[in-house]
């Protein structure tokens, strides 16, 4: 199946875009799905550690399984205001 | 603008933020009381002397709007809030601008604070926006939310 991945703020900055797709098998969880993204652009790797994570813009936890077509934004910690 | 069909009015802007038209926005012969918040840019140099030009607003916009929506619903379910106005900035913001701009208006004083407050709050800790700051030297950094940057000086 394929997901799309938004990328923000630094994520962005180092993986040089803020959207990509990617294929994984049906039911890969979030943290999968993050791994997988990491190994394509390690550059973000060093900054995986404090994110949340939104499914269809809504937070969920990173256990939560994907399904085809899903957006799954991943939102290091939020600055607004 | 503000919507003419809608007792809330949410947005992300590229513009300035009007202070006065908000304030029409959530002014109501119901409303006994009216409580403005504006988040300002704030002029910071950095340890080794460099000055701050702006702060640069980035969203993920569909989910912030979302958000928006939620915390006007969740002041509502609260407080009897009788028209509320969420406005927030995307890219640059000059220092002495505001970047954020919440109005509410409620019958009595105590719940326009109370209501103010707590959408703020929920905003810094939740909507998904994220700044970046501009120094002069043409550097910039996105900022941490648990504090300032490492190395700046808030002047």
């Amino acid at each position: 199946m394929t997901i799309t991945i938004k990328l923000f703020a630094i994520l962005k900055d180092r993986a040089g875009t803020s959207q990509t797709k990617i294929e994984i098998p049906a039911g890969t969880g979030i943290n999968h799905a993050v791994e997988r993204l990491a190994r394509q652009y390690p550059t973000i790797q060093p900054f995986l550690c404090k994110l949340a994570y939104a499914v269809n813009e809504h937070y969920m936890p990173v256990t939560t399984e994907l399904h085809d077509g899903d957006e799954l934004a991943l939102i290091p910690p939020v600055s607004g205001g | 603008m503000p919507p003419i069909d809608s007792d809330d009015w949410l947005d992300l802007l590229t513009t300035p933020l009007n202070v006065a038209e908000a304030v029409a926005f959530v002014t109501s012969p119901k409303a006994g009381g009216i409580d403005i918040f504006l988040g300002i840019t704030r002029a910071a140099i950095s340890s080794d002397g460099r000055a701050l030009l702006a702060l640069d607003y980035q969203a993920y916009e569909s989910m912030a709007r979302r958000q928006l929506a939620e915390l006007a619903e969740q002041a509502r379910r609260q407080w009897p809030v009788i028209r509320v106005a969420i406005l927030h900035r995307t890219g640059r913001v000059p220092i002495g601008e505001a970047s954020v701009l919440i109005a509410v208006s409620t019958p009595h004083r105590a719940q326009a604070f109370e209501a103010c407050r707590r959408i703020i709050d929920q905003l810094k800790k939740e909507v998904t926006i994220w700044k970046q700051e501009v120094w002069a030297d043409g550097s910039s950094g996105w900022v941490h939310p648990d504090g300032n940057s490492k190395n700046e000086i808030r002047i």
